[in-house]
């Protein structure tokens, strides 16, 4: 088997205040795959996204990212890794900071070193991916919100990630967008990690899901039967919307 | 235009009539023009008391003490400032805030400055947004500012508005730092300017320093 994608090893975080968030997390995603990452509020998933690429430090255990160690304290590899990992933030408006959506979907690549015809390429590339080409010149506050999560996907698109992380891809989204992002999420070919609340969005675009309750992984399996159990949903605060059926 | 002594005050009105032309030639319509200029008003405000403070040589005008420091200071600031502002008035109605920020880039305005001004001009409307929603909040719940007492509930918002302000500002830097942000924003210009538009940009400079030196020369 190849390297995979994303392998976390007994990863523990306290935040410095002494708030410890993290317990010990495993987790090991094989290239190509979509991934869940259920839980409930504080359960500390934002936290564990935010090692993936270096931001918070390991206070114990290990990240790696395509086989590559996630090391806070080498600026190379660092780099390197931040490339890799495409997080997609709750809010986009603390994504698109640029005064274009061009622009924005540009600073990745640019950040990486691309420069000229290669940029521009890779920025109508990502745009194309999530169908927002002809608002390339348009400034990011007169889209709507669910235009803006689609250029902020693009936006990590662009850098080529091996992992695209999102999180809370479906918040106030109106039914078509939360419609029309699972098609484009699901048109990609890429290994994917989806934080979210939403669990028939889990269901819909996620075979595989984790439950990350208490700081540790509670449960790893197929998502459907995660989500049949109800022992397992009510031990960690997770509850499908009433009258939704779980079918196959 | 600056650097020019009031008492030159030919020079004054060329400089008038120059940026007058500039406003006619791009089209501006001029109830907007007067309109925007209003923002001068708290100025002329200030100058017009300017004539009767000061020390000096004065003259008595209706039974009041004129003194004529005051009186050519507060005519430098009404002459100076009205110019001022038409000049900025004709530059943000004929061009774009990007077109502003990259000529601004290209002037070689510290990296830093240029930065601030275009986070400011993206989040300028989020905060904005951000404000009227706190305000309908409020008055969701029966608020309305009476007086003075009222006061504290707007300070407590404000104060909630920028720590808001700078928690988002933590989480852009995040996901700037998530795309690989080494410590340089992207140049924001990509087409350079052409012989035309470099004429048009030292038109109106160079003829307000030719008219302002023949000023001087003759007299």
């Amino acid at each position: 088997m190849s390297t995979p994608s994303l392998e976390i090893k007994e990863l523990a975080f306290a935040y410095p205040d002494g708030n410890q968030a993290l317990y010990g997390v495993n987790i090991k995603i094989e290239k190509g795959e979509r991934v869940a990452l259920l839980g409930p509020n504080g359960a500390g998933k934002t936290t564990l996204i935010l090692h993936i690429n270096g931001i918070h430090a390991a206070g114990h255990g290990q990240v790696y990212v395509g086989g590559v160690l996630v090391d806070v304290k080498n600026p190379e590899t660092l780099r390197g890794i931040r490339s890799r990992v495409g997080i997609v933030f709750q809010d986009p408006d603390d994504q698109l900071f640029m005064p274009t959506v061009g622009e924005d979907v540009a600073f990745g690549p640019y950040n990486m070193g691309l420069r000229g015809a290669e940029l521009d390429n890779a920025v109508d590339q990502a745009l194309i991916l999530v169908g927002m080409l002809e608002f390339k010149d348009r400034p990011p506050h007169h889209l709507s919100f669910g235009q803006r999560r689609r250029v902020a996907v693009a936006t990590v698109l662009a850098m080529k990630p091996e992992i695209l992380i999102l999180d809370e891809p479906s918040s106030n989204l109106d039914p078509a967008s939360r419609r029309e992002l699972a098609e484009i999420l699901n048109s990609l070919d890429i290994t994917l990690l989806m934080v979210t609340h939403d669990l028939p969005y889990a269901v819909e675009l996620c075979p595989r899901s984790l439950i990350l309750a208490g700081g540790v992984i509670t449960a790893d399996g197929k998502t459907a039967e995660l989500l049949k159990d109800e022992q397992i949903l009510k031990q960690n605060r997770l509850e499908l919307p009433k009258g939704f059926n779980l079918q196959g | 235009m600056v650097a020019t002594p009031i008492t030159y005050w030919i020079s004054y009105l060329f400089f008038f009539a120059l940026i007058l032309g500039v406003i006619l030639i791009a089209k501006l319509p001029l109830l907007t023009v007067f309109k925007r200029s209003l923002i001068e008003i708290p100025f002329i405000l200030f100058a017009v008391l300017m004539p009767f403070f000061g020390t000096g040589k004065s003259s008595i005008f209706f039974g009041f003490t004129i003194y004529e420091e005051g009186l050519l200071a507060a005519a430098a600031i009404i002459a100076k400032g009205t110019i001022g502002v038409l000049g900025a008035i004709a530059l943000s109605a004929t061009s774009t805030a990007k077109d502003i920020l990259q000529g601004l880039e290209r002037l070689k305005l510290p990296a830093i400055m240029v930065n601030i001004a275009t986070f400011s001009l993206r989040y300028i409307n989020v905060v904005s947004d951000e404000m009227e929603r706190m305000k309908v909040a409020r008055i969701a719940r029966g608020f309305q500012a009476r007086g003075v007492r009222d006061w504290k509930i707007l300070g407590s918002a404000a104060a909630a508005l920028f720590i808001r302000s700078y928690e988002r500002g933590e989480r852009v830097h995040l996901a700037m730092l998530s795309r690989g942000f080494t410590g340089a924003l992207p140049k924001i210009s990509n087409d350079s300017p052409n012989r035309q538009d470099l004429l048009g940009a030292v038109a109106l400079p160079s003829l307000a320093l030719i008219f302002s030196l023949l000023d001087r020369m003759v007299i």
